[in-house]
C-alpha cells in the first residue's frame, strides 16, 4: 500500500523527516509514537502532499510515486488523512461538502455521481452506525462544533469517502472517553483486508481501543524503534526517553 | 512535489461582438443628439422637454470626484449616445420580424427568447445597445393588468404613469451622471403592477452593451401600486474591448402602502482584462421610495463585472414601518475597482433597515464599501442593522469599509459590525484533501462567505450566481 524510503523533509531549511523508512501492507494498521516536535504531523501533510516541504526520498502508494500528485488528486485516489484541528468553513453546509467530496472521489474512480437521494440513505446509515446525530451535518462545516464533534465528523467523511489507506493525526487528543470510543469503533469497523492505516497519537489510551499490527517510534525525524503493540505499553511505562 | 494545478482560467465568456448594421446618433453630447433620440423613439414633446432641461443642468453641473477609484477624464464629445440595429428601426411587431442574428445573440447569452425557448416562469426584456429587442409573456401578464415593457414604449402608451414618476425617485437634477442619464437614456423596462396583485413570474431585463464607443443609458421605473408584489432580476454582459465603455444607468423604484419590490441585480459587465485593459465602468444610480406605509424594498446585487463599479443602490423609507434591505455581493479581481454600498434614509415612524454586504477583493483590486444609515428626526423607534464583511485573496488587494451614520432621534438604534478575513491555508488544504482542486476550493470558500446574500436571489438564478462567483476568482490563488 504505502512505501516509504529513506523520506527527507525540510520546511523553511529546518529538517525535519531525515531518512524515515515505512512500508505499509493492505490491511495493516500502523501507530506512530512520538514526543512533541518529532515529526508525526510533517509525516501526516507530507503524505497528503501539503505544499511548502522540500522533499526527498520514495513515497510510493499503491506502487506508484507520489511524487508530482497535487493533494487533491491524492485524496482522489484514496488518501485520507483525518486532520487534528479540522478547520472551519463558514456558510458551508456539512452535508454539502460531503456531497461534493463524495462525488470528486467517484468521478476519479469511474463512478456515477450519487444522487440526493442515495446520499441520504447513505448519510443515515453510516451516522447510526457510529451513533452519532444526523443533525450536525445540517450545520455549517466544523463551525461551532466542539472538539469532539469535530473529530467524529472526520471519522464520518472517513467512512463514507471510503479511502484506502487512512492517517489519523491525533484524532485521539482533547477527545473525552465517549467521543474516543466512537473515533475507535469508526476506525474498528472499517478495518478490512484491504484498507490500511497509519495512525498518529501521542498517548497508548487510543490503542487500549485500537489494536495495531505495529507500532513505531519517531524520534527527531527518524524511526528509532518498531515493534508489536508491546512496544506502546513498554512506552508508556517509561516514556519516550526510555527508547533509543 | 509541486501542486498541479495547470486549470486555465475560463475567459469571460460573454466576450464576443454581433457584427450587425447599426443606426447611431451622431457622436458625442448636444442638443441635437438629444434632439435624435427623442425623435427615433417617437416620444411626445414634454418627454424632449424633459430631456433638455436635464440636459441645460448638465451644463452646470460638475463630474464628482469623491471616489476611492479614479478614472482618466471621459471625452463626453467622443461617445455615441444611440446606437441601435438598423433592423429594430422598423419595429418589428412579432419575434418572427425580429433579425435572427439579435435572437442568435440571446440565445448565445443563454437568454433564449423564442416562444418554444423561453425560460419558464421568467418574463424577459431584452436590452440590446439601445433599444428593446423583445418582450416575452407579455400577453399573459396584461391579462392580469401588469404593464412590462420598454420604457420608450410606456412614455407613448402609459404617459400619465411616467409624467408621476419618472424623475420622483431621482430627480433631474441629482448629480452629475443622474442628469446626464436623464438627458440622454434610451431604453430600459418599465413595469407597473396594479393594486393587490402579486406579479405570478419573475420579471427579468437583459441589458447587452455590443456596439463600440457607445454608451448605454439605460433607465428602469418600477411601481408596485398598493398591496402588490414583484420580484424583478436584471443582468448585463458586453464585448471584450480594450477600451472603456460608459455604463451610466438610472433605476427608480416606488412601492406605495403594503406594496414589496425586489430587485435584484446579477452585472457581469465585461471586467476588462488581467493588466486592467478595457472594461466597463459602470456609474449607476438606483435608488427606491418606500412611499406608502408598511412598503418594502429590497436590494441583492451580486456585482462581478466592469472595471470600475461605483454604485449605491438606496431607500428612501417614507412611509410608516416601511422596510430597506440591501444585500450585496461585490468581487473584484485582477485589476477591477468597486466603490459600492447603499444609503438607508429613514423618514417614517418604526422603519427598518438591513444591510448585509460582502466583499471580496483578489489580485490587485480595490473594493471600498460606502454606506449612509442616516435615521431622521421624525423617524422614531427605527433600526438599521449593518454588517460588513470583507475577504481578501493574496497581499495586493485591499478592502476598505467607510460607514457614514446619523441618527437623529433617541429612540431609534444603529448596529454596525464589520468583519476583515483572508482565505486561509489550512481551509484550502482542508478541501483539497476532500478531493477539491484550487479552484472549486476557492469557490467552495467564497461561495460560503457570501451565503447570506446569495440564498436572497430567486431560485432561478441563484446557481447561476453560485456559479459566476466561482468563476470571477479563477486563477486568483495558486
Amino acid at each position: 500500500m504505502l512505501e516509504i524510503k529513506d523520506l527527507n523533509a525540510s520546511i523553511n531549511d529546518k529538517l525535519i523527516l531525515k531518512g524515515l523508512n515505512i512500508s505499509i501492507k493492505p490491511g495493516e494498521l500502523h501507530a506512530i509514537m512520538g514526543p512533541n516536535g518529532s515529526g508525526k504531523s510533517t509525516l501526516a501533510n507530507v503524505l497528503s502532499g501539503k505544499e511548502g516541504y522540500n522533499i526527498s526520498g520514495e513515497l510510493n502508494y499503491l506502487g506508484k510515486s507520489l511524487n508530482e500528485i497535487s493533494i487533491d488528486e491524492r485524496a482522489q485516489k484514496g488518501i485520507f488523512l483525518a486532520f487534528q484541528y479540522p478547520t472551519e468553513i463558514p456558510g458551508v453546509n456539512t452535508s454539502n461538502f460531503l456531497r461534493t467530496s463524495l462525488n470528486k472521489v467517484r468521478k476519479a474512480q469511474g463512478k456515477k455521481e450519487i444522487d440526493a437521494l442515495s446520499f441520504l440513505k447513505l448519510i443515515k446509515e453510516k451516522t447510526t452506525e457510529l451513533g452519532m446525530d444526523e443533525k450536525m451535518l445540517t450545520r455549517q462545516l466544523n463551525v461551532g462544533f466542539s472538539g469532539g464533534e469535530k473529530k467524529k465528523n472526520e471519522i464520518l467523511q472517513m467512512k463514507i469517502l471510503d479511502p484506502n489507506l487512512i492517517i489519523l493525526d491525533e484524532t485521539d487528543s482533547g477527545l473525552d472517553i465517549d467521543a474516543l470510543r466512537i473515533v475507535a469503533d469508526g476506525v474498528n469497523s472499517s478495518r478490512d483486508n484491504k484498507k490500511s492505516f497509519l495512525v498518529i497519537t501521542h498517548y497508548q489510551r487510543l490503542l487500549n481501543f485500537i489494536k495495531p499490527d505495529f507500532v513505531h517510534v519517531l524520534s527527531n525525524g527518524k524511526i528509532v524503534k518498531s515493534g508489536n503493540k508491546e512496544l506502546a505499553i513498554q512506552l508508556e511505562k517509561t516514556g519516550y526517553k526510555g527508547i533509543n | 512535489m509541486k501542486n498541479q494545478n495547470t486549470n486555465i482560467s475560463e475567459e469571460y465568456k460573454y466576450g464576443f461582438t454581433t457584427e450587425i448594421d447599426n443606426i447611431k446618433a451622431p457622436k458625442g453630447l448636444s442638443e441635437e443628439t438629444i434632439k435624435f433620440i427623442s425623435k427615433i423613439k417617437k416620444e411626445p414633446k414634454w418627454m424632449l422637454d424633459w430631456r433638455l432641461k436635464a440636459f441645460n443642468r448638465l451644463k452646470v453641473s460638475k463630474e464628482p470626484n469623491w471616489q476611492k477609484p479614479k478614472y482618466p477624464k471621459i471625452n463626453y464629445q467622443d461617445l455615441y449616445y444611440y446606437s441601435a440595429p438598423k433592423s429594430m428601426n422598423d419595429k418589428p411587431k412579432s419575434l418572427d420580424e425580429v433579425d435572427p442574428k439579435l435572437i442568435e445573440t440571446y440565445n448565445k447569452l443563454g437568454i433564449p427568447l423564442t416562444e418554444q425557448k423561453k425560460l419558464s416562469g421568467v418574463a424577459v426584456d431584452a436590452v440590446f445597445d439601445s433599444v428593446s429587442v423583445a418582450t416575452t409573456f407579455k400577453d399573459e401578464l396584461t391579462k392580469k393588468g401588469i404593464i412590462f415593457c420598454p420604457i420608450s414604449e410606456a412614455i407613448r402608451e402609459h404617459p400619465e404613469l411616467v409624467k408621476k414618476y419618472l424623475g420622483s425617485v431621482i430627480p433631474i437634477s441629482d448629480h452629475y451622471f443622474a442628469t446626464l442619464n436623464s438627458a440622454v437614456f434610451t431604453d430600459g423596462s418599465f413595469v407597473y403592477i396594479p393594486p393587490n396583485t402579486r406579479c405570478p413570474m419573475e420579471l427579468s431585463t437583459y441589458f447587452r452593451i455590443n456596439a463600440a464607443e457607445t454608451g448605454q443609458f439605460e433607465r428602469t421605473l418600477i411601481i408596485a401600486d398598493k398591496g402588490s408584489y414583484v420580484s424583478y432580476l436584471e443582468g448585463c454582459t458586453a464585448p471584450m474591448r480594450d477600451e472603456n465603455q460608459l455604463h451610466a444607468a438610472n433605476v427608480e423604484l416606488v412601492a406605495l402602502d403594503d406594496a414589496e419590490i425586489k430587485y435584484s441585480t446579477v452585472q457581469n459587465w465585461y471586467p476588462g482584462d488581467k493588466d486592467g485593459v478595457g472594461g466597463i465602468y459602470n456609474f449607476v444610480t438606483k435608488r427606491g421610495a418606500c412611499r406608502g406605509k408598511n412598503s418594502k424594498i429590497s436590494w441583492t446585487q451580486v456585482e462581478t463585472g466592469s472595471a470600475i463599479t461605483w454604485k449605491y443602490p438606496s431607500c428612501i423609507l417614507q412611509g410608516d414601518n416601511s422596510v430597506g434591505e440591501f444585500y450585496s455581493i461585490a468581487i473584484t479581481n485582477n485589476h477591477q475597482k468597486a466603490d459600492t454600498g447603499t444609503k438607508m434614509i429613514h423618514l417614517g415612524k418604526n422603519t427598518k433597515s438591513k444591510i448585509i454586504s460582502k466583499g471580496i477583493s483578489a489580485g490587485n483590486a480595490d473594493n471600498t464599501y460606502r454606506g449612509l444609515v442616516d435615521i431622521g428626526r421624525k423617524a422614531l423607534n427605527s433600526r438599521n442593522y449593518t454588517q460588513c464583511d470583507s475577504l481578501l485573496m493574496g497581499n495586493k488587494c485591499g478592502a476598505h469599509t467607510v460607514p457614514y451614520i446619523k441618527n437623529k432621534n433617541s429612540s431609534s438604534t444603529i448596529e454596525h459590525e464589520a468583519t476583515t478575513s483572508k482565505i486561509n491555508d489550512d481551509q484550502l488544504f482542508y478541501c483539497n484533501q476532500r478531493g477539491l482542486n484550487q479552484e472549486e476550493a476557492v469557490s467552495l470558500i467564497v461561495n460560503g462567505f457570501c451565503k447570506d446574500v446569495l440564498q436572497q436571489l430567486p431560485m432561478e438564478f441563484a446557481v447561476e450566481a453560485q456559479k459566476l462567483v466561482g468563476i470571477s476568482l479563477e486563477g486568483s490563488v495558486g
